[in-house]
């Protein structure tokens, strides 16, 4: 493998792109909207959500101009993931874009494509991937949902369930089992007499997710009807990567906010961070924060490269942030103390975040089995 | 790992390349891999493969032409170190004159110091010692109490430095010394530099816990050395010895990448080669240790990035010491235990294999060149902004 010798620098562009970024979800996505969001059954506000598609173009940002977007490429996706991870911005931004919109445009079906990708590029169209079922399974083998062909239509039946945004999405990407293989479905879930969609209470509410039970449900069918995972696993790689870049983002903000707090609590008549115990707990968490850094900076170049090493980049990127943020929430908390555990401080949200992203599409020891497995041991 | 870095150096790679293909051979080539910066590991063979590199050029390759440098651009210095490292060239002997006393001077000594002590090192005549820690000022630096005074135009020299590697081999030594004795701490010392062959200088050699010679302690009794050789100014010895401390060129970055490769590949390949007795909760902290080394090679090449492209090195260069170090020990620890209780027995005068050495001496690692202690209260201090514990 060859690969060169200068990465991460930021171009004075993206740098620009980060600006502005920060400066909307300074102004939309507050810890007093979090709140108030999270607090809902829909946990988006619709009109913030058309402001992130009309006027900063962020859903179709790496979506090819041919379907609408802008084209830019995954290294500008990454740090947008970073910026809405430390804001927990509370919409169907990950699940549209990182997971739907990624599937549509591996598939392989151009006439798909166009009609689905440029309403997701517009912020128009809210897109939920429906792949775990109740097992909770992110493989090929934990598909049971069937798709069949009845009358020239295909009919969807069975339970999906963790399905993120599946609640509020206009359009469902159905993964489904055929008499061949695995096949990948749109459903448009308006007026659908055959689905029954039902919100999830989840311990991290800044993150909507819900079951889906589809009874003879008709869809169109996406590429070929049996040999879709490969696309789909190619895409559920590019999700990981930038899933960790967006942990990496709440981890540096749960991390700023401990280094803050240590800076101006004071007990026995100095600054707790002037005490080596507090002190070497924030240096390790600053030490996890640059390494999970290094992890998406890899997986964003395997992806940028469309490299053949994405899926192990991907899986330590997964591995590496996922571990990194519930670690350094976990040790934000400790150094905040007794109010770092009260439903009021910010940090506890960053923490359950941290947990439920750990466990979205994989948790860490499942990705290192698959290294494990690549590594031959 | 193989990197690209552009076609302004591609001849300049070949050129390396070439050399190396021919002069690494025999003897030299059958000392592959061995050596590390705390390892006295086949030590003359390795003085004898530095005078090879001395002779085909290829030491200081970035210091000026005047002083029998090369002249060359950092950039031409990182691909020469890559390419080394590639080649498995056994580790270099003389890194504490090149790397370290080297660069000092360069940044700070006299034009007369320079001519005198630079060319020597790069013909590898002159080796040099580090004299800086001593039994009562470890991570305390500041608390030494070595002290020299003015006699006519000479100094002289009394107490004791220790931890001081390959001593018994230097002929010089750059030491830090108190000449102000009435002045606290950092303030009043200054940097002297002493002939080790006289009669004032003792050196007792210490076995470390892999059983090496490799350090020593260096007692002065009535030691001297000219009044000129002071590396800046008389009093200001502490703003010396830390002004081209820990500046990141990133010129040993990729060789100890590269070496933390090849390791953590021997390990992962024991591992296959050892199956089913290796439970899988090891298997599971071995695939750790490889992604610990995958991270760091992308850690390595920010700063890499950062340093070429003119810019001041991110927080990730002031985080990689702790982690690398911790890193590399516990890959020690798992190879120890893939290799079993076979691993455990040693050759005839506790002769070690390279992964006993090697696992033997990356405990020195969370000590030298700042504790893993000290390394956090930097990262606090420095890249955090947090306050000092105060002083008593």
């Amino acid at each position: 493998m060859t690969e060169t010798a200068l990465v991460g620098i930021l171009s004075d562009e993206q740098l620009q792109l980060r600006q502005v970024l920060r400066t909307f979800l300074d102004r939309h996505s507050a810890e007093p909207d979090v709140r108030r969001l999270m607090a809902t059954d829909e946990g988006y506000d619709a009109r913030v959500w058309r402001r992130l598609g009309g006027e900063l173009g962020l859903p179709g940002l790496a979506i090819p101009e041919e379907y609408g977007g802008s084209g830019f490429g995954y290294a500008e996706l990454g740090l947008v993931f970073e910026e809405t991870g430390r804001a927990l911005l509370c919409a169907p931004y990950f699940g549209t874009v990182a997971l739907a919109a990624e599937v549509l445009l591996r598939a392989g079906d151009e006439a798909a494509a166009k009609d689905l990708l440029p309403g997701i590029a517009a912020g128009e169209t809210v897109a939920a991937l429906a792949l775990t079922e109740p097992g909770g399974r992110w493989d090929e083998a934990g598909i049971t949902v069937r798709a069949e062909r009845v009358a020239g239509r295909w009919l969807l039946s069975g339970v999906k369930t963790y399905v993120l945004d599946g609640h509020i999405a206009h359009l469902l990407l159905v993964v489904a089992r055929t008499d061949t293989g695995i096949g990948l479905f749109a459903v448009d879930p308006a007026g659908e007499p055959g689905l029954r969609r039902t919100p999830l209470r989840t311990v991290d509410q800044t993150r909507k997710q819900a079951r889906l039970d589809f009874s003879g449900v008709p869809a169109r069918l996406i590429g070929d009807a049996g040999t879709a995972w490969p696309a789909i696993a190619r895409a559920l790689s590019t999700a990981a990567v930038l899933l960790a870049a967006e942990q990496l983002g709440g981890a540096s903000r749960a991390l700023e906010l401990a280094v803050d707090y240590a800076k101006i609590r004071e007990q026995y008549g100095r600054a707790i961070g002037s005490f080596q115990a507090v002190k070497h707990r924030l240096a390790d968490m600053l030490t996890d924060v640059e390494c999970a850094r290094s992890a998406v900076q890899d997986g964003l170049r395997a992806l940028a490269a469309d490299a053949e090493d994405l899926p192990v980049a991907a899986s330590v990127a997964k591995a590496c942030c996922s571990e990194v943020f519930t670690r350094v929430t976990a040790g934000a908390i400790q150094v905040h103390g007794g109010i770092g555990f009260t439903w009021e401080h910010s940090v506890q949200l960053y923490f359950k975040r941290a947990k439920a992203s750990e466990l979205l599409l994989g948790s860490p020891a499942e990705h290192r089995a698959r290294l494990a497995e690549r590594l031959g041991l | 790992m193989d990197l690209d870095f552009g076609p302004g150096v591609t001849d300049f790679r070949t050129e390396v390349r070439d050399w190396l293909a021919e002069h690494l051979v025999g003897e030299f080539a059958a000392h592959r891999g061995i050596g590390g910066p705390a390892d006295s590991e086949a030590w003359e063979v390795r003085v004898a493969w530095d005078r090879e590199l001395a002779a085909g050029g290829w030491l200081g390759l970035s210091w000026p032409v005047e002083y029998g440098g090369r002249g060359l651009t950092l950039l031409e210095e990182i691909v020469f170190n890559y390419e080394y490292a590639r080649s498995g060239a056994p580790y270099r002997a003389t890194t504490s004159g090149l790397d370290l006393f080297g660069p000092m001077l360069l940044a700070m000594g006299t034009p007369a110091q320079k001519q005198r002590f630079l060319p020597p090192i790069l013909r590898v005549e002159q080796l040099w010692g580090q004299g800086f820690s001593e039994p009562g000022a470890g991570s305390d630096l500041a608390s030494l109490r070595c002290r020299a005074e003015l006699d006519g135009d000479q100094w002289v020299i009394n107490g004791q430095k220790v931890w001081t590697t390959m001593a018994h081999t230097a002929d010089w030594l750059y030491v830090l010394v108190r000449t102000d004795p009435d002045a606290k701490r950092h303030r009043g010392l200054s940097m002297l530099l002493v002939p080790r062959h006289q009669p004032g200088v003792d050196v007792r050699i210490i076995r470390n816990l892999a059983g090496q010679g490799e350090f020593a302690e260096v007692f002065f009794n009535d030691a001297r050395t000219a009044a000129d050789l002071v590396v800046g100014e008389v009093g200001q010895g502490w703003r010396t010895a830390m002004g081209t401390l820990g500046i990141e060129r990133g010129v040993t970055l990729l060789p100890q990448q590269l070496s933390f490769e090849r390791e953590v590949e021997n390990l992962v390949q024991a591992a296959r080669e050892a199956g089913d007795a290796v439970p899988a909760s090891t298997r599971d902290r071995i695939v750790e240790a490889w992604m610990s080394v995958r991270v760091m090679r992308t850690t390595n090449l920010r700063t890499l990035g950062e340093v070429l492209a003119g810019r001041a090195p991110g927080p990730q260069a002031g985080i990689a010491k702790l982690f690398a170090s911790t890193a590399h020990q516990r890959m020690g620890h798992l190879a120890a235990e893939v290799a079993g209780p076979a691993g455990q027995l040693v050759g005839e005068d506790y002769a070690l294999d390279v992964r006993q050495r090697t696992f033997l001496l990356s405990l020195a690692e969370t000590i030298y060149g700042g504790s893993s202690e000290i390394q956090r209260n930097i990262i606090g201090e420095q890249l955090l902004g947090l306050p000092k514990e105060p002083r008593p």
